[in-house]
């Protein structure tokens, strides 16, 4: 309802005279502080039109007295921070992976670069620190290679990659030998007994006569790739088996379950995804995680 | 004529205390809407606060995202986020808009009680039907716009038709002059209508299918959708929320709004300001410097405009300062409007593009984001909660004031443990993420930010929990008030203790 305007005892200040629900209004005016902030900022977006990017037009827009452009200066930062590393990456170009470990400079390079790319690309199934993740994921840092521990055949491996379409993948296959019975190369039985014996080759048996009933069959089926001591095959990425690393389950079970249906890991070519140099220093980082040879 | 049906309670409780507000109700106000709305927001304020404190936990503690897709952080997250904007304050909007647009007007709801049901009931099929889409997976991946085409399409059914309702109460008011709250409330409804329409513009795969392609492609889309999103932040919770302010705070405070000319100022260039910031979501990314450069310009010319709903909801009180120390309802209030300033400042300096590009992508702005969600929309809205229970429910006062000044409290601690842990933990990890060796390389790897703010994860869960006990109490605060057959002289007993303190801070 419309009432007079009067004058609030506490502030001093007048009332607009009208009243809601029992709230009035007063008539105080704008804080000056308040109004100048305003007002500056207001000023301050209008130097920011003229010095910036702010207006569109039909075919583009203003580019502002600066003439700033976030594409342009996104571009600058990245070719100063190639400029920075130039000296270094020419190196690394031109230099053969044993050379790059003998200059001191291109090492600390290589290691630091290498550090950089394996967290964002190679951590995520090899772990931080190349240390492996279970289910398949083999360690970096032991001296236990499945295709070689050597600077060029790790610098291989991450090139091509492993077990997928680049032609130049390095490609195995191991056969299942269970399935159903009359297609199946071993029975459950002879499965088990070779399972037993390949725990021998790791001192590990604990039944002798299964053990031994396993090895002619194990001569047979398994020593063409796995060596007949088990010693593996890095032609062939054919893990040892007389060791206690194991890149899955090592249980009896578990070598059991990947003799009648083997599971096969693989890996990315990182040629399609990473320049020649990051490769190279991957490589390099790879081999010093504590197993090159 | 809306009055006989609207007025008798639900199931009558109230009927001997309620006699005497009602017979100031001079005009037949339908207060059972509001009623039903009060108590959604009650419920649907705890659900969003649970989940909260379930995705809070399952970020420091990822094993308890079960490895089920129902329970996972990807699908709980906008759940949670929708149930605190739309189910928590979008109830709370409609609860205290649609009490206060009719006793500032004099007016009962035009539409009467069936379309006034409606909406109640219509609004809380949305916030099902959004709800258990997020958790069987149904999304369009936009944020605060996740419900898919045929959700969109029911809400702007509703949304008209609170548009109606809102309006026509205001063209039969019997006030010659429109009040503050109701522009705000206005505008909030107006332009959440067009933000939802142009946002949502989609083509459904099949009518009998969930999914949808939205209308916008590209940096347009991402455009389309931050004018969206912050103008979902800026008239949801900011315009919606500033009406709740301009009639709760005078009213419990018992004194005139500060300044008239200041709500008219600030009130249209809050509105002509806001509605342009939303490029500064996408600084640094595909969108057009032009469009990076005015969302920036626009965040920054709305410091002051923001500003002056904080002055003129602080400097109401004066005058009625002392309030604070005896009313924690009031404190309530207050304190939501000091978060507001302090989020409505630390927003434009977030919008800085230099500022943006160590913030952006981290917790800061989760932080940022909470000191506005829990000090501002939530803190209002039980202070709201506590205003309009006693008065709903014909009570002379709350069950208990010094419950209410227990939750106060323990939120506060909750939102303080929330905003610094998450503002140190966002500023470690933009720093993380931008730190180089002397050779050019990275410092850090991802997953070494990530470990780092396990212990501000852990910091921030517990925030939240503190939140949610407090608004537990709340719920029994208020279930004891509704209920009845308390001591009035609770009351007074409270109110006696009060002067002791007051007379040593005098004497000290």
């Amino acid at each position: 309802m419309p009432t007079k305007v009067e004058k609030d005892l506490y502030t001093g200040q007048a009332t607009t005279g009208h009243e809601w629900d029992g709230i009035r209004e007063l008539n105080t005016p704008l804080p000056r502080w308040w109004l100048w902030v305003l007002y500056a900022t207001i000023a301050w977006s209008v130097v920011y039109f003229i010095l910036y990017p702010a207006i569109p037009g039909l075919s583009g827009y203003t580019k502002g007295v600066l003439g700033y452009s976030s594409r342009v200066e996104i571009g600058q930062k990245i070719a100063a921070a190639k400029a920075a590393q130039g000296k270094y990456l020419d190196g690394i170009r031109t230099s053969s992976l044993a050379d790059i470990r003998k200059d001191d400079r291109l090492l600390r390079f290589a290691l630091a670069g290498g550090k950089a790319a394996f967290a964002d690309n190679c951590a995520p199934c090899h772990a931080v620190g190349g240390t492996g993740n279970p289910g398949g994921y083999p360690s970096l840092a032991d001296d236990d290679w499945l295709w070689g521990g050597g600077l060029e055949e790790i610098h291989e491996t991450i090139l091509f990659g492993v077990r997928n379409e680049d032609d130049d993948a390095r490609t195995s296959e191991m056969p299942a030998f269970g399935g159903e019975e009359e297609d199946a190369t071993l029975t459950p039985e002879q499965i088990a007994d070779v399972a037993e014996f390949v725990l021998s080759l790791g001192k590990r048996s604990t039944d002798a006569a299964a053990a031994a009933r396993g090895a002619p069959l194990y001569k047979e089926h398994c020593a063409t790739c796995h060596g007949a001591a088990g010693k593996g095959d890095r032609d062939q990425g054919a893990p040892r088996l007389a060791d206690a690393i194991w890149l899955r389950d090592g249980s009896k079970d578990g070598i059991v379950a990947q003799i009648a249906k083997p599971t096969m890991g693989a890996m990315p070519a990182w040629r399609t995804r990473l320049d020649a140099e990051t490769i190279k220093m991957l490589a390099v980082y790879v081999h010093a995680l504590g197993g090159g040879e | 004529m809306v009055a006989a049906t609207a007025e008798a309670g639900p199931d009558g409780v109230g009927a001997g205390a309620g006699e005497a507000a009602r017979s100031q109700q001079s005009p037949a106000y339908n207060m059972t809407v509001v009623r039903q709305f009060t108590l959604a927001t009650a419920f649907w304020g705890i659900a969003a606060f649970l989940v909260g404190v379930v995705i809070a936990l399952q970020l420091a503690f990822p094993v308890l995202n079960l490895d089920l897709p129902w329970t996972s952080f990807g699908r709980l997250r906008p759940l949670h986020t929708s149930a605190a904007v739309f189910a928590f304050g979008g109830n709370a909007l409609f609860a205290t808009s649609l009490y206060v647009v009719q006793r500032t007007c004099r007016a009962p709801l035009w539409g009467g009680p069936s379309l006034a049901s409606f909406l109640f009931w219509g609004y809380q099929v949305f916030i099902v039907l959004a709800g258990t889409g997020y958790v069987m997976g149904i999304t369009q991946s936009k944020e605060y716009a996740e419900p898919e085409w045929y959700v969109d399409i029911w809400l702007t059914i509703v949304w008209v038709i609170y548009l109606l309702v809102y309006t026509g109460t205001i063209l039969r008011r019997k006030e010659p002059h429109i009040y503050v709250a109701n522009w705000f409330f206005l505008a909030f409804i107006i332009t959440v209508a067009m933000l939802h329409i142009v946002n949502n513009l989609a083509v459904p795969v099949s009518w009998a299918g969930a999914k949808s392609y939205i209308l916008w492609a590209g940096v347009q889309d991402a455009l389309t959708q931050w004018w969206y999103g912050h103008n979902a932040v800026g008239f949801f919770l900011t315009a919606g929320f500033l009406g709740i302010m301009y009639y709760f705070i005078p009213k419990r405070a018992e004194r005139p709004v500060y300044s008239y000319r200041l709500s008219v100022i600030h009130f249209w260039s809050l509105i002509f300001l806001y509605i342009w910031a939303g490029p500064h979501h996408l600084h640094y990314t595909a969108l057009p410097d032009w469009a990076q450069s005015l969302g920036m310009m626009f965040s920054v010319m709305l410091w002051m405009p923001s500003w002056g709903g904080m002055i003129n909801g602080l400097m109401t009180l004066s005058g009625a300062w002392d309030k604070l120390r005896t009313d924690p309802v009031l404190r309530f209030l207050v304190a939501s409007v000091g978060f507001y300033g302090m989020s409505t400042f630390e927003g434009p300096v977030m919008s800085i593009k230099p500022v943006n590009a160590l913030s952006h992508y981290t917790d800061w702005t989760v932080g940022h984001v909470h000191s506005g969600a829990l000090g501002w929309v939530a803190f209002i809205s039980f202070g709201a909660l506590y205003f309009l229970v006693p008065k709903l429910w014909g009570r002379r006062e709350l069950f208990s004031l010094k419950l209410v000044s227990y939750h106060f409290w323990i939120a506060t601690l909750g939102i303080v443990l929330y905003i610094t842990s998450m503002w140190i933990s966002g500023i470690m990890q933009g720093l993380m993420w931008r730190a180089y060796n002397d050779l050019g390389f990275l410092q850090y790897r991802f997953v070494e930010t990530v470990e780092a703010m396990h212990p501000y994860y852990v910091i921030r869960a517990f925030g939240g929990i503190l939140f949610l006990i407090g608004a537990l109490l709340m719920i029994y605060n208020l279930y004891r008030t509704i209920r009845g057959n308390y001591a009035d002289d609770q009351v007074s007993a409270y109110e006696a203790s009060q002067p002791s303190r007051a007379g040593a801070a005098a004497t000290a």
